[in-house]
């Protein structure tokens, strides 16, 4: 009797735990719409492939914004990272991209574990400045290395070879392939650390490190964790830019990148990892529109979305969410 | 070497000037107003537009530049920043980000992006010799000016009743406003004085730290190094630490000209795995 | 009750403070403050308002630090280790005011603490429900705090009563040998107050609990000992009939209680 009690509520757990964790029909929606778009817009494949390294780098600082509840003001540092590593493997003979790929993974994970220390000592406004630090004194070096990193230049003839037999076309086919797959591999491994007992605790440290650490999470310690791992997927974004633009410059290590990054993140919203693939598409299709009207005062309007977004509630999406969700439901709403 | 002691002296008082009203905002209104340097440009803009173009003396140019900041200060804290303060770090540091950009491209939209020198008068221009020291008189005007701040900043927050004030809402919001004191008045006029402060210190420096539309992004590691190592305390804090910070920066610009820009970070990096808490700030209690 | 005489060898000593001193500024919140607690005890420790019962405790488990003194979990120094460690070296606590986490269910609060205390804190790749004896566990501790029934809905939108369950059914869900019960009655509706009685009553025996309470009520159902605090100093310890009947007690608690 009781036993079977015990074994019905263990079916109930078991079915809400899978629940909580599983695939629901508008994500498989997003990705066929991602897949679809590929063959859709054969003319769009430089600009879906920049909007894809976007999503990944955005990406990479939910994971430490949204899920660790780190704010950063400097991570370009890792995308920079990414990039220059990328791009000056390749002037030492090694051109095949996927080493390159991991070349600049390794370089990015040490980066972020090394400042990790840093930057998650003190209060929010410690961690700002660190962070912002980290990224201006990386800028400051890649300026002054010129003979590797071609200084104010930036990073020129650069020789990717083919990856995996396929060489990079110049419509971008090839690289908005390269970037979607490593986009979507990447998504599919923060979706299961998301899930796990890592995740889970992630999630109770930002909502209350107190209360996480009183069941026993070593808090920094995994927050150590997902900043290295945040710092790792940026270094991936990085490289994918330089790899399928075969150019690094000044600018993927640029105050700008950092501040554009956490944009995206804001408009998607933090913390569920669709967050920054949305807020990527909208800030880049934002970004084209925009500044094609107004080619030097884009940032005015960007900034203006900004202040906007704050001060009337950064969790727009969401309520648009609710609200489609209120009045499909028959029966309900009006 | 002494010489470059006192250019570096000169430099850390500036930018405590600059720095200072971004930590009493901090410590009482637990505000992180990266958009602080904006009030900073704003100053060194306005007296740029009226010594150059208008013909201003440069001594009306300064005080003026006091005036409109705090004004503007005045302007942002009731219509922006009041909105703010009891949201998230992340959600003020997003609009302080915005509202950076926007300012950035509306002064590039009216001036240029170009560089902007304000017009002073020749006997500032002067350099001299002083017990083997080359004095710069205008870094000599910026000691006694940025010096006199100081000084008086300190009499008002510990000397008057307004001071004391302050200090009571930094000390405990709730407990300064039991006592009667109106806290949002307090704030008010700090947020005033704290931007008239960085316009002053702006149009004061625009000379030395230069005055272009990226200023705000580009001295926002600075202030925020003299708040965090100085602490929100008192301004004694951040006083040393601007001091610190100038002297270091100076120096290492001069001594180790490949390097010198790093050595701030340096700097930075060792005060905090030495004090998280920063050197003089005082450990979180809340 | 009676008082059993109990050997005062280490291994008897569940939880103790030697000399245990806190400042702030100029102010001593924690006075020299030596507690014992035995193996299995029902602990309490009460005290007025602004005694200091809840610095004690962030000492304790390590949210602060103490100025001077050493803390001993089961004749072993945890004055340095810090929170998360002391909980995995079986030390648990809840809170006055909830601190829950408010986004998620209560299936993934406790099922946190548990993956947590089985050693899987760490595990990124698969998921919590992977583990059948996490979900055994689970379960278990959920049903055993009636909060089966709730298991899926957000923990901000339960009521008073259950939340102050799942504060301690989070805790119990670290398998601790000593638990802190902070005032875990605090605030819960005459209708629901029950429920935690009941569920203090029916904590495991061999789980030593200090409860730090300032309903007498409470207190005197459940304790076998009491230790009293006053202005952060121990004032006395005793039994529970040593304790209501001692003068001094009376003065500086009691009769306070008395005026309301």
């Amino acid at each position: 009797m009781t036993t079977q009690r015990i074994a019905t509520l263990r079916l109930q757990a078991v079915g809400l735990h899978d629940r909580l964790s599983a695939w629901h029909w508008s994500e498989y929606l997003f990705w066929v719409l991602v897949a679809a778009s590929y063959f859709l817009f054969p003319s769009r494949h430089l600009l879906m492939n920049e909007i894809a390294i976007l999503a990944l780098f955005s990406l990479s600082l939910d994971l430490i914004l949204g899920y660790a509840g780190v704010i950063s003001l400097g991570h370009a540092a890792f995308f920079g990272l990414g990039a220059y590593t990328a791009g000056i493997i390749t002037k030492f003979g090694v051109t095949d991209p996927l080493i390159g790929l991991g070349c600049a993974t390794l370089a990015a994970t040490a980066l972020g574990l090394a400042t990790s220390f840093l930057a998650l000592r003190g209060s929010d406004l410690t961690r700002l400045m660190v962070t912002l630090g980290v990224a201006l004194v990386l800028y400051e070096i890649a300026n002054r290395l010129g003979w590797l990193t071609g200084g104010a230049d930036g990073l020129q003839g650069m020789d990717v070879g083919p990856i995996l037999g396929f060489d990079f076309d110049i419509f971008g086919a090839v690289a908005n392939a390269y970037s979607l797959i490593v986009l979507f591999v990447l998504f599919l491994i923060a979706r299961r650390v998301v899930h796990s007992p890592f995740g889970w605790s992630l999630r109770a440290i930002r909502d209350n490190p107190l209360r996480a650490a009183a069941i026993g999470v070593p808090v920094r310690g995994r927050l150590v964790a997902v900043y290295t791992l945040g710092a790792a997927y940026a270094g991936v974004a990085g490289a994918l830019l330089a790899q399928t633009t075969q150019f690094a410059s000044l600018d993927v290590l640029a105050f700008h990148r950092s501040a554009d990054v956490l944009l995206m993140v804001t408009i998607g919203g933090v913390g569920y990892l669709y967050g920054g693939l949305i807020g990527a598409l909208v800030f880049k299709i934002m970004q084209d529109t925009l500044s094609n009207l107004t080619p030097q005062y884009w940032e005015f309007w960007i900034g203006l979305v900004l202040v906007v977004l704050v001060l009337g509630g950064r969790d727009w999406l969401e309520r648009l969410a609710a609200l489609v969700a209120r009045r499909t439901r028959p029966g309900a709403g009006r | 070497m002494l010489t470059n002691l006192f250019d570096g002296f000169a430099y850390g008082m500036l930018l405590f000037v600059l720095a200072c009203g971004l930590a009493v905002t901090l410590g009482l209104m637990n505000l992180v107003n990266l958009a602080h340097g904006a009030f900073a440009m704003a100053g060194g803009y306005v007296c740029m537009i009226l010594v150059n173009r208008h013909g201003v003396p440069f001594f009306a140019g300064l005080p003026i530049a006091f005036i409109v900041c705090a004004a503007l200060g005045v302007v942002a804290e009731r219509l922006l920043y009041t909105h703010i303060y009891r949201r998230s770090h992340l959600d003020q540091v997003l609009f302080c980000i915005g509202l950076i950009f926007m300012v950035d491209a509306v002064v590039d939209y009216f001036q240029g992006p170009q560089q902007q020198f304000i017009n002073i008068p020749d006997f500032l221009k002067d350099r001299f010799e002083f017990l083997g020291v080359s004095v710069g008189a205008y870094r000599l005007l910026i000691i006694g000016v940025c010096g006199l701040i100081a000084v008086s900043l300190q009499l008002v927050l510990t000397r008057t009743r307004f001071g004391s004030r302050l200090r009571a809402a930094v000390d405990d919001r709730r407990v300064a406003r039991g006592m009667g004191i109106n806290v949002d008045l307090v704030f008010m006029l700090t947020f005033a004085v704290g931007s008239g402060l960085a316009g002053l210190g702006g149009a004061l420096g625009a000379e030395i730290l230069g005055l272009d539309p990226t200023f705000p992004l580009k001295y926002m590691i600075y202030f925020l190094i003299v708040v965090t190592v100085g602490g929100t305390a008192s301004i004694t804090g951040p006083f040393l630490a601007s001091l610190l910070l100038g002297v270091a920066d100076v120096a290492g610009k001069y001594y180790i000209p490949d390097f010198g820009a790093f050595v701030i970070y340096t700097v930075m990096i060792l005060v905090l795995i030495w004090r998280p808490q920063g050197l003089f700030g005082r450990v979180a209690t809340r | 009750m009676s008082d059993a005489p109990l050997s005062d060898a280490p291994r008897d000593i569940a939880l103790q403070t030697v000399n245990l001193f806190r400042n702030f500024g100029g102010l001593t919140a924690t006075n020299d403050v030596s507690l014992t607690l035995r193996r299995g005890e029902r602990h309490a420790l009460i005290g007025p308002n602004g005694a200091g019962k809840t610095t004690l405790i962030n000492l304790l488990t390590g949210v602060l630090r103490p100025s001077s003194g050493r803390i001993l979990l089961e004749g072993e120094d945890i004055t340095e280790a810090r929170a998360d460690e002391r909980v995995r070296r079986g030390l648990a606590r809840t809170f006055q005011i909830n601190q829950l986490f408010a986004a998620m269910t209560p299936l993934e609060g406790v099922g946190m603490a548990v993956s947590q205390t089985k050693g899987k804190g760490w595990e990124f790749w698969r998921s919590v429900g992977h583990s059948r004896p996490v979900i055994d566990e689970i379960v278990e501790v959920l049903d055993r705090f009636g909060l089966c029934d709730v298991m899926g809905e957000k923990i901000s939108s339960l009521p008073y009563g259950k939340q102050r369950l799942l504060e301690i059914a989070m805790a119990i869900a670290c398998r601790p040998r000593v638990l802190l019960l902070d005032e875990p009655a605090a605030g819960v509706p005459e209708g629901e107050r029950e429920d935690i009685l009941d569920v203090v009553a029916k904590l495991p025996e061999d789980v030593t609990v200090l409860l730090i309470e300032h309903d007498m009520d409470l207190v005197f159902r459940f304790a076998s000992r009491i230790s009293v605090l006053v202005s952060g100093a121990l004032l006395t310890a005793g039994t529970v009939d040593e304790i209501s009947t001692d003068p001094r007690v009376r003065a500086v608690y009691l009769g306070e209680a008395d005026h309301g």
